[in-house]
Formats: C-alpha cells, sequence, structure tokens
C-alpha cells in the first residue's frame, strides 16, 4: 500500500518535471542577466562572467554560502567530536602505492588547487573548486598516514582570517563606494585578461579559498578521526 | 519533443536522477541509503539548472578572447551556472551534515533501519 502510494506520488512528480523538457529550448537570457554579460567587462574587468555574477553581484549571497558551510562542518564536528558509542574503526595501513602516490601528489595538488583560485576571474574555476582540490590533498595525505596530525592551530587561524578578510573588503567597499562588496575603487581594475585584474574579485576568490580549503580538510579530517577508539588524553596508537 | 537534442538528453537524465532519488527517499529504510537519494535529488537538480541555462550555439560565459569580449552576445546567462555553483556547495555541506547525523544515530541504536528512530528525542 505504501509503496504504491510512493508509486503515484513518483510518477505524479515526473509528469510535472516532464513537463519542463519544452524549456530545455535554447532562450535568451533576461535583462539582468544580459546586463551582466553586457556590462560584465566595463564594470569588473573579469574575463568569468560566473565569477563576477558569485563574487561581485551577488557577493553577499556567496558570503551567506561561505557561512552555510562553515556551520555545516562546524555542526558536523560537533555531532561527531564525542566518540563514545561510536564504533571503531579496524584500518590496515596503508598500501606502499598509497604511501608513494600520497608523496608525490600533495604539493602538485596544493599548487594546482591554488593556482585554480587565483586565476578564478580568467578561466574556468574559483575558490570553491581551488578550495576543493586543496582539500582532495589533504585527504590523499590522511588516507596514505591515518596518524597524521593536521596543523590545527594554524588551519582555523587561516580559516577565521581569510573570512574576516572578506567581510573586511566588502566593508571597504561600503565605504569608498557606498555599497557592500561594491567593486569600484576599492582597488584598481586592470585589464581585461590579466592576472592582476577584476579589482578585489581576484582578493575575495583567494580568501574564499582558503577558507574552503581548510573547512573541508578539517571536515575530512573530522569524519576519518571519527572511526578511531575512543582514546584517553595523552593516549599512543 | 520530435527530435533529441542534447539539451533534452540532459533534462530527461536530469529529471530521472530526481525521480530515483525521491524513489529511495520514500521506499528505502535504510538512513545511509535515503541519504544517498538525497544526494541523487542535489545532483538531479543541478543538472536541471544547468541545463536550462545552456545553449549549444554560444560559448561559455567566460569571455576570455577578443572576439567574444567585442560581441558578448555569443556567450549564454551566466546567472544558472552560478547559482549551481553555489547549490553545489551548499549541498556537499547538507550532505556532510547529514552523514555525520548517520553516524552518530548508528551509534546510539546500532542500526540504520529508519522506522527504528520513531522518538524525537535521541
Amino acid at each position: 500500500m505504501k509503496h504504491i502510494f510512493s508509486l503515484v506520488l513518483l510518477l505524479v512528480m515526473g509528469g510535472m518535471l516532464w513537463t519542463l523538457i519544452p524549456l530545455g529550448q535554447p532562450t535568451e537570457p533576461g535583462e539582468v542577466a544580459n546586463h551582466y554579460i553586457q556590462h560584465g567587462i566595463e564594470e569588473n574587468r573579469g574575463a568569468n562572467l560566473v565569477t563576477s555574477v558569485i563574487v561581485n553581484y551577488r557577493g553577499f549571497d556567496t558570503l551567506g554560502e561561505v557561512t552555510v558551510l562553515f556551520l555545516s562542518v562546524a555542526g558536523a564536528g560537533f555531532v561527531l567530536r564525542r566518540r563514545d558509542g561510536l564504533t571503531p574503526m579496524v584500518a590496515r595501513p596503508s598500501s606502499e602505492i598509497l604511501q608513494t602516490g600520497a608523496r608525490m601528489l600533495f604539493a602538485p595538488l596544493i599548487v594546482f588547487g591554488a593556482y585554480i583560485f587565483v586565476h578564478g576571474h580568467l578561466s574556468p574555476g574559483g575558490g570553491f573548486q581551488g578550495g576543493a582540490v586543496v582539500a582532495s590533498a589533504v585527504m590523499l595525505l590522511l588516507l596514505a598516514d591515518r596518524d597524521h596530525q593536521l596543523p590545527h592551530g594554524f588551519m582555523s587561524w587561516l580559516e577565521s582570517v581569510a573570512g574576516f578578510a572578506f567581510v573586511l573588503v566588502g566593508l571597504a567597499g561600503l565605504m569608498v563606494a557606498g555599497s557592500f562588496l561594491s567593486n569600484q575603487g576599492v582597488l584598481p581594475l586592470g585589464t581585461w585578461n590579466r592576472l592582476f585584474s577584476g579589482g578585489v574579485i581576484p582578493v575575495i576568490y583567494i580568501l574564499v579559498g582558503l577558507k574552503v580549503g581548510t573547512e573541508l580538510s578539517a571536515l575530512l579530517d573530522t569524519m576519518m578521526n571519527s572511526g578511531r577508539p575512543a582514546e584517553n588524553p595523552g593516549g599512543e596508537h | 519533443m520530435s527530435t533529441l537534442t542534447p539539451s533534452t538528453l540532459y533534462l530527461g537524465t536530469a529529471i530521472a536522477l530526481i525521480i530515483v532519488g525521491f524513489a529511495g527517499l520514500l521506499v528505502r529504510r535504510n538512513i545511509l541509503k535515503m541519504v544517498l537519494g538525497f544526494a541523487l535529488v542535489d545532483t538531479g537538480i543541478h543538472l536541471l539548472i544547468a541545463t536550462l541555462g545552456s545553449n549549444p550555439g554560444k560559448a561559455a560565459p567566460i569571455l576570455n578572447t577578443a572576439e567574444l569580449a567585442a560581441d558578448p552576445s555569443l556567450v549564454v546567462d551566466p546567472v544558472p551556472q552560478a547559482l549551481v555553483l553555489t547549490a553545489i556547495v551548499i549541498g556537499l555541506g547538507v550532505t556532510a551534515l547529514m552523514l555525520a547525523y548517520v553516524v552518530r544515530l548508528f551509534a546510539l541504536k546500532k542500526t540504520l533501519d529508519v522506522s527504528e528512530f520513531g522518538r524525537l528525542k535521541w
């Protein structure tokens, strides 16, 4: 009975979504999007319009997004902090291949992640994507060496400073141009399609990249450590 | 609907993903599989929004050549892509938090069957 109800519900939902198919025909951008497309270079000098939208036109949204990510990571850390009752995970030592591979790939992955978030205003990618690549490097490190201790003090310091600096850049826009996160007059806009262009956009995206990278790394560390047996402080493993 | 364009294919895949994900949410009793269903719905919605903002005849919204910078109307709408980028990040955070709850719930009852968790208070 329950399954029949589920099936009917799914069919109705599928039918409703199916009516979206004609929307798949190419449409022209609306008025607001047209403004972004036509005046994006003139107003921000950033080649990547998606980055211009995320960091400048809807920069306040991105501040909220970073906050949501921080909250979910903090929530997961809070929920998994007490390890009593969690089943200890019996982990085999990682293989030679994984250890060597992690040692080889760690530095290139960090550099690649940094490259992605530094070039967010020029090419596909940006703070979130670059941060995810940085976190994947940390995950490789944690997989290869389960007892690796991440520098938590440094990471939380970096994350706080990045988040705080994001707000400060926004306030600078408020003071200079009269609107929060404004890109006019805070930093020189530079030349289109150069690394030093886009005003505050690369600055903010670098901060976002640092913040997302450290947050996701901390999340991975929390999740991997939740499988450890609840140990007494100072105990060895 | 007479021709099968790439957009139709993407939309069909997106709808299928959403339906499969909701089926998992409704039918499965295992909390972990319900989280997986949620992740499938999430992915389907991302694909749906990204497809609605796509246009096979136009370039990606990155004006990094002189030709595109001279005539920006050759690129697609950047707003859906920006929205999907936001949604992916939020989806990741939500999924991670849900998985943390699943770990905690399993520690409490030693089962993942959702019907065992009838009480509001852990």
